[in-house]
């Protein structure tokens, strides 16, 4: 038994420290709050690394690493705020390659950017087959449909608030087939096409809310399991970035506490104070360590992945929420104002917990697990 | 990252697996009435016999006869005797803290004398630290010890939370030599027969009605002269550190033995057609989920630690934390579901409820670990002491004018 980080994983998570090391992110991000549009371009430095290939094939130009060796990578790009085309990338080259497409090659080289468009499995505990998607007011609704006219496809539907879609080139689009799950290409300049760039609260995240009207498609040939595997890669992509998130946080409200005064004392030296900072630590050690939980289902039990990431994620969202506001109760009423960076971070909490399904949504899926796991187990039992 | 055993472990899982098979049968059952003396016999005669084939104390070290092997061997033990539903040895206290405290302080004529009955389970250990007023802040015990004109230590006091008390043969017993030293210093561990004149050894009632725990009273005890005191007069401190030390080594290899697994909580409610209807239900059973799961890999974490020959630090502390809260909500939530039924006794989750609550203060309070965490692993400042500098008797006579005043 070994959970320790290989050789191979510490170097690519020091490289990626390297890498964002040499942008100021958080700066960038306050810069993009008061002026918006003025993100750095992340994205040359982001193809040198090989992220784009990082779970891409070795056959088509791939790194041929694993989702949590991507997840190493979203932990330090949400240390830093960095905003780089990342989590809507990764499951996207992962179908592409999956699928054998040839678009997969130059995704890996960076020459194409593909984005996921996002669709949620259906619940084991309900007895439907409907997937889902982010609906753009809130509402969850059903995934985009396919219209077959002999050989040529098209597809139809909406998502809301797909990270990443603003800039790429091809979509990879989750649409229900008479009943089944397909996974699409999509040309993101082809006619029935709409891209609606959006920001929203947190300026280091670029969405699109997509709409799709009898847009020419291809389709991949990817199990549905891949397909689902593809959203519960997001949700562990989404838990290992608000993981890196709450390092900072903690690190912040930590080295305060330390150097604040009052009352002629240390403020971490109150149980107040540092109760809820070792609370916040207690979240990030759990957070943390359902990350591995993903890590090893992922190589050693698929079946698991599905419970393993709504778990990761419905504990990081959690734990960055505490933090975020933490952050701000520790450093008093200055991190509630633009004096302090604590906003960035927070802004950064209230938007992620709300995308892909939604903090919410993995919690109900992690109950919706637990609850068909058991009721098998009685089955099981039962039979025998 | 994997979980699967080396060769070198799925051979000897292999090889344990084989023995029990083939024992257990001898074997008592897991749980029986711990008062009950044909059953405590039962228990000890079967750690006898594991400790035969080398099954208990299996990290202890060859030359105190122990198998000496690493951690995560003793964790495979463990493993195979709960999916065969055999218990281990009765001694727990002995194995996993009294021994490797004797070891590491213990003199070579103690060591020759308690050791090897202790790990073959003729006499069982328990520990005498807790007391009415030092359970979280340990080194505030009042219990004292004084020696007479023939070298002879007498000790008197009053400790608490003392499991196995009422069938052992020996006790390490935390006591007071010199109260005119600061409360850290004049303290002294000492080995205390329990079967001496004026020990007198009393079940504490828990809300379940039962007592796991005992009361121990020591009434002007001989124990005899310094051949009893382990670690040197003084040293009491030192050598309650070592056992603190193996204490959180003990809960991290047994984390998964309690059985407070998410698996078995998502059972007693899945039955109920609330869930499908209730989204708040689900989200509680989400919220036991998660924080359990997590502590599953913490677990597997500390162990990965312990196999490198790293022993966990007090932030594990934060996972006892974890698992107590989450095992209270879910407590709650199976009651909620199962309505009153659920509270029938003698029943599971009555025990269960029932017993969480003094949980949440064994080994430390809680927002004592919370302390320990925020200032040895955060480094955060301590909260202002009045128990610094002055000497144990002075603090002792501050505190009354304090309840005086």
């Amino acid at each position: 038994m070994n959970l320790e980080l290989t050789d191979e994983q510490i170097a690519l998570r020091d490289a990626a420290r390297g890498v964002l090391s040499r942008f100021d992110t958080v700066a960038a991000a306050r810069e993009a709050l008061e002026t918006p549009g003025t993100l750095p371009d992340l994205w040359p430095a982001s193809v040198d690394a090989g992220w784009p290939g990082l779970v891409v094939a070795e056959r088509h130009g791939g790194i041929e690493l694993g989702l949590f060796e991507a997840m190493l990578v979203a932990e330090e790009l949400g240390k830093v705020l960095a905003s780089v085309p990342f989590i809507g990338v990764v499951p996207a080259a992962a179908l592409l390659s999956l699928g054998d497409h040839p678009a997969a090659a130059p995704t890996a080289e960076g020459e194409l950017r593909p984005v996921y468009v996002p669709a949620c499995p259906p619940s084991p505990r309900v007895d439907d087959d409907v997937w889902t998607v982010d609906g753009i007011d809130g509402e969850r609704i059903a995934a985009p449909v396919v219209h077959r006219d002999g050989s040529a496809w098209s597809v139809t539907g909406t998502v809301g608030w797909v990270p990443d879609a603003p800039g790429a080139d091809l979509l990879v689009v989750v649409a229900i087939d008479d009943g089944r799950p397909v996974a699409l290409v999509v040309d993101a300049g082809a006619a029935g096409v709409e891209i609606e760039s959006e920001t929203r609260y947190d300026a280091t995240r670029r969405m699109a809310n997509i709409h799709l009207d009898g847009a020419v498609a291809t389709a991949l040939s990817c199990s549905e399991q891949d397909i689902a595997g593809a959203w519960y890669s997001a949700q562990a992509l989404l838990a290992a970035e608000a993981v890196g998130t709450v390092d900072t946080c903690l690190a912040l409200a930590t080295a305060y506490a330390k150097e604040r005064f009052t009352f002629g004392r240390a403020i971490g030296s109150y149980q107040a104070i540092k109760h809820e900072l070792v609370e916040t630590l207690r979240r990030l050690q759990n957070a943390r360590a359902l990350l591995l939980n993903v890590g090893w289902a992922a190589g050693a039990a698929p079946d698991d992945v599905s419970m393993a990431a709504s778990a990761a994620r419905y504990s990081s969202g959690q734990a960055l929420d505490f933090a975020a506001r933490s952050l701000i109760n520790v450093h008093g009423g200055i991190g509630a104002t633009w004096e302090h960076d604590a906003p960035l971070y927070f802004r950064r909490a209230q938007l992620s917990r709300r995308l892909v399904g939604g903090v919410g949504g993995a919690a109900d899926r992690l109950a919706d697990e637990s609850l068909a796991r058991a009721r098998r187990a009685v089955e099981a039992a039962g039979v025998r | 990252m994997d979980l699967d055993d080396s060769q070198e472990q799925a051979e000897y899982r292999a090889e344990v697996r084989a023995w029990i098979a083939e024992h257990r049968f001898e074997a008592p059952p897991g749980t029986g009435d711990m008062e009950d003396a044909a059953y405590i016999e039962a228990r000890r005669t079967w750690q006898g016999q594991l400790s035969d084939a080398r099954l208990v104390g299996v990290t202890w070290p060859a030359e105190f006869g122990g198998p000496g092997r690493g951690p995560v061997d003793q964790v495979i033990v463990n493993q195979e005797l709960a999916a065969a539903g055999v218990p281990g040895g009765i001694d727990v206290i002995g194995l996993g803290l009294m021994g490797p405290c004797i070891m590491v302080n213990g003199t070579a004529a103690q060591k020759e004398r308690y050791l090897a009955p202790m790990l073959h389970g003729d006499e069982i250990w328990c520990q005498l630290f807790s007391e009415p007023a030092a359970g979280s802040d340990l080194a505030a015990v009042q219990c004292r010890a004084r020696r007479d004109d023939d070298g002879t230590w007498r000790l008197t006091g009053q400790k608490v939370w003392t499991t196995n008390a009422q069938f052992a043969r020996f006790g390490m017993c935390l006591a007071r030599t010199d109260g005119d030293q600061p409360k850290h210093k004049g303290l002294t561990m000492f080995i205390v027969p329990m079967d001496a004149d004026g020990v007198t050894v009393r079940g504490l009632r828990q809300i379940s009605g039962e007592a796991e725990f005992n009361e121990v009273f020591l009434d002007e005890v001989a124990v005899g002269g310094d051949e009893m005191v382990v670690g040197g007069e003084g040293g009491g401190w030192g050598a309650a550190l070592t056992v603190l030390m193996y204490e959180r080594m003990m809960i991290g290899l047994g984390t998964e033995g309690f059985g407070y697994s998410p698996e078995r909580f998502a059972g007693a409610v899945a039955a109920s057609p609330r869930m499908d209807r209730e989204s708040g239900l689900r989200t509680r059973l989400a919220d036991v989920v998660v924080e359990l799961l997590a502590v599953r890999f913490r677990g597997l974490e500390s162990l990965s630690q312990l196999a490198d020959g790293r022993v966990p630090g007090p932030e594990f502390g934060l996972a006892k934390i974890t698992t107590v809260n989450a095992v209270i909500a879910a407590g709650d939530l199976i009651a909620d579901v199962n309505g009153p039924d659920a509270l029938v006794e003698p029943g599971e989750w009555a025990y269960l409820i029932s017993f969480l609550p003094g949980l949440k203060s064994a080994g430390g309070a809680e927002p004592i670990l919370r302390n320990t965490v925020g200032e040895r692993v955060m480094g955060l400042p301590p909260e202002p002491r009045l128990d610094k500098k002055i000497t144990f008797d002075e603090l002792v006579a501050r505190q009354r004018e304090g309840l005086a005043a």
